[in-house]
């Protein structure tokens, strides 16, 4: 692999870029490997890597029906926080972010990791009482939360003047979730597909999945059926967000999720107002700004399960209502792009990393807010393919949770309320 | 956004809707019988096709009626299906 430093970028300034070679290949596609990984995306590609780095599994074939990063690496709002409820997540997480702060050097690719630190505006007596229980639930895995004054808020937000005392809702206080960071997306996915490609891992783009197999006599998978042909292997990883029941129908296997659109826009860039991510919990909306100066805001999913990828006016209109009842002067900001992406939630709205009744089928879905738990979700699920015993961190992420009706409740600390 | 036919007042605006999820699964005739396996299956496993789907809605700013659609989930279409 080139290794990218000041004096790789400089050797190719003088000889006018023309030196650098392919971050990863494009191999042709063989009939068997070890492994299928279905879907390159930041978990698939994360997976990939930690397969060949702490497993010494190379023979591992990555699919995508698109381009790599292409699918919800690159429609998040690319928060990363541990500020979680349950006793089973807020570990997983804390991890996480452990992993991404050191991301940047481990897989010598800047990903313009970017401690900021959240700020969720309070402007219910509930959400400071729920949001009081994860800050003591937190304290116990050593991630921190901490209350600051209406005051303190806007001397850190300064375009934050609504939610006064007249206002509908007014702001009681604020909790400051200081791990929290942004990076950049697309670096994520490039990053780890470099590093996987480096280890030896083929990844195959344009090769949608559309069928898995099974193998007719012992019921295992036996590999999948895509659109440059039948491709076999003894373990198989669904790792394809959204669409992970258009899949597992397939083989007649049943999850307890739903696909739902959720959007984001973005603004046109202005000069640096807000260094935070700022998220609105009471009234569903979540916005910072990016490095171009563009505000990246987010608001809730739309009613109904949806695999359309777009966004709906009156939920778009919703979200920017309620941006402005606490920023009234991003009224003259121009809107640039918008876009929608389909995430899966499972029935208790916490991740599924598991073993399926499919002897060799992974599935690794439900994850609502995936992006911050890329490095241990790709982590866990390596050492669950190839040992086939789940990592600690992801025990209670397994399907028979279910199973015992012990569901681990996490509605609250997202936007799908 | 969609225009919703209320079959009491005739095609509205989706805002005048709340989404009222899914079409549940009927609930099994034999809870004692069945095991504990499709018991599960029933409180926990949604309709999730990519393509036409049973949901209720709710005429709630409007006649409050209660009714089924069939909408596909890739393009929104609400598509002729059995509503029972």
């Amino acid at each position: 692999m080139q290794r990218y430093s000041i004096f790789s970028l400089a050797r190719n300034a003088l000889s006018g870029h023309q030196g650098w070679s392919r971050a990863w290949r494009s191999p042709p596609l063989k009939q068997q490997y070890d492994v299928i990984i279905v879907g390159a995306g930041g978990h698939g590609l994360a997976a990939a890597y930690y397969l060949a780095k702490n497993h010494g599994i190379t023979d591992v074939a990555v699919l995508d029906r698109g381009w790599l990063g292409g699918g919800n690496i690159a429609r998040n709002t690319v928060t990363i926080r541990s500020n979680y409820m349950r006793d089973e997540s807020i570990p997983f997480y804390v991890e996480s972010v452990r992993l991404y702060e050191g991301l940047t050097h481990e897989l010598n690719y800047n990903l313009m990791y970017s401690n900021r630190s959240m700020i969720d505006v309070v402007q219910t007596w509930p959400k400071l009482r729920e949001i009081k229980r994860r800050m003591f639930n937190m304290d116990l895995y050593g991630s921190s939360y901490e209350r600051i004054s209406v005051d303190e808020l806007r001397r850190r937000v300064p375009p934050l003047t609504g939610g006064g005392p007249g206002s509908r809702l007014p702001i009681i206080c604020a909790m400051v979730h200081p791990e929290a960071a942004v990076c950049r997306h697309d670096a994520v996915a490039w990053g780890y597909a470099r590093a996987a490609d480096d280890l030896g891992i083929e990844i195959h783009q344009n090769t949608p999945v559309e069928r898995l197999l099974r193998h007719p006599q012992n019921g295992r998978i036996a590999g999948v059926e895509t659109s440059r042909g039948v491709v076999r292997a003894n373990k198989v990883a669904v790792v394809v967000s959204g669409h992970t029941t258009t899949l597992t129908d397939t083989v007649e296997l049943k999850l307890p999720i739903k696909s739902f659109n959720l959007t984001a826009f973005v603004s046109e860039p202005v000069k640096p107002c807000i260094d935070v991510v700022v998220n609105c919990p009471d009234i569903g909306v979540y916005l910072s700004q990016s490095d171009k100066g563009e505000l990246v805001i987010g608001g809730a999913p739309d009613a109904g399960q949806s695999f359309r990828r777009d966004i709906k006016q009156h939920v778009f209109e919703d979200a920017v209502c309620a941006m402005l009842e606490l920023f009234p002067a991003f009224k003259r900001l121009k809107l640039l792009r918008q876009w929608g992406g389909t995430l899966d939630i499972a029935h208790d709205a916490s991740p599924i990393v598991s073993r399926t009744d499919i002897p060799g089928l992974i599935v690794s879905c439900g994850w609502w807010g995936g992006f911050k738990a890329v490095p241990a979700g790709g982590m866990t699920l390596a050492q669950l393919i190839a040992t086939n015993e789940p990592h600690p961190l992801i025990v209670p992420f397994s399907l028979e949770r279910f199973r015992r009706l012990d569901f681990i409740l996490e509605a609250g600390t997202t936007t799908a309320t | 956004m969609l225009r919703i036919p209320c079959p009491f007042c005739g095609p509205r605006n989706e805002t005048e809707f709340a989404h009222g999820g899914c079409l549940k699964p009927r609930r099994p005739d034999n809870p004692g019988e069945i095991d504990e396996a499709a018991w599960i299956e029933y409180l926990t496993v949604p309709d999730n096709p990519c393509g036409p789907l049973r949901e209720r809605w709710w005429h709630v700013r409007g006649c409050g009626q209660w009714f089924t659609l069939v909408r596909d989930t890739r393009s929104h279409d609400l598509v002729d299906g059995d509503c029972a």
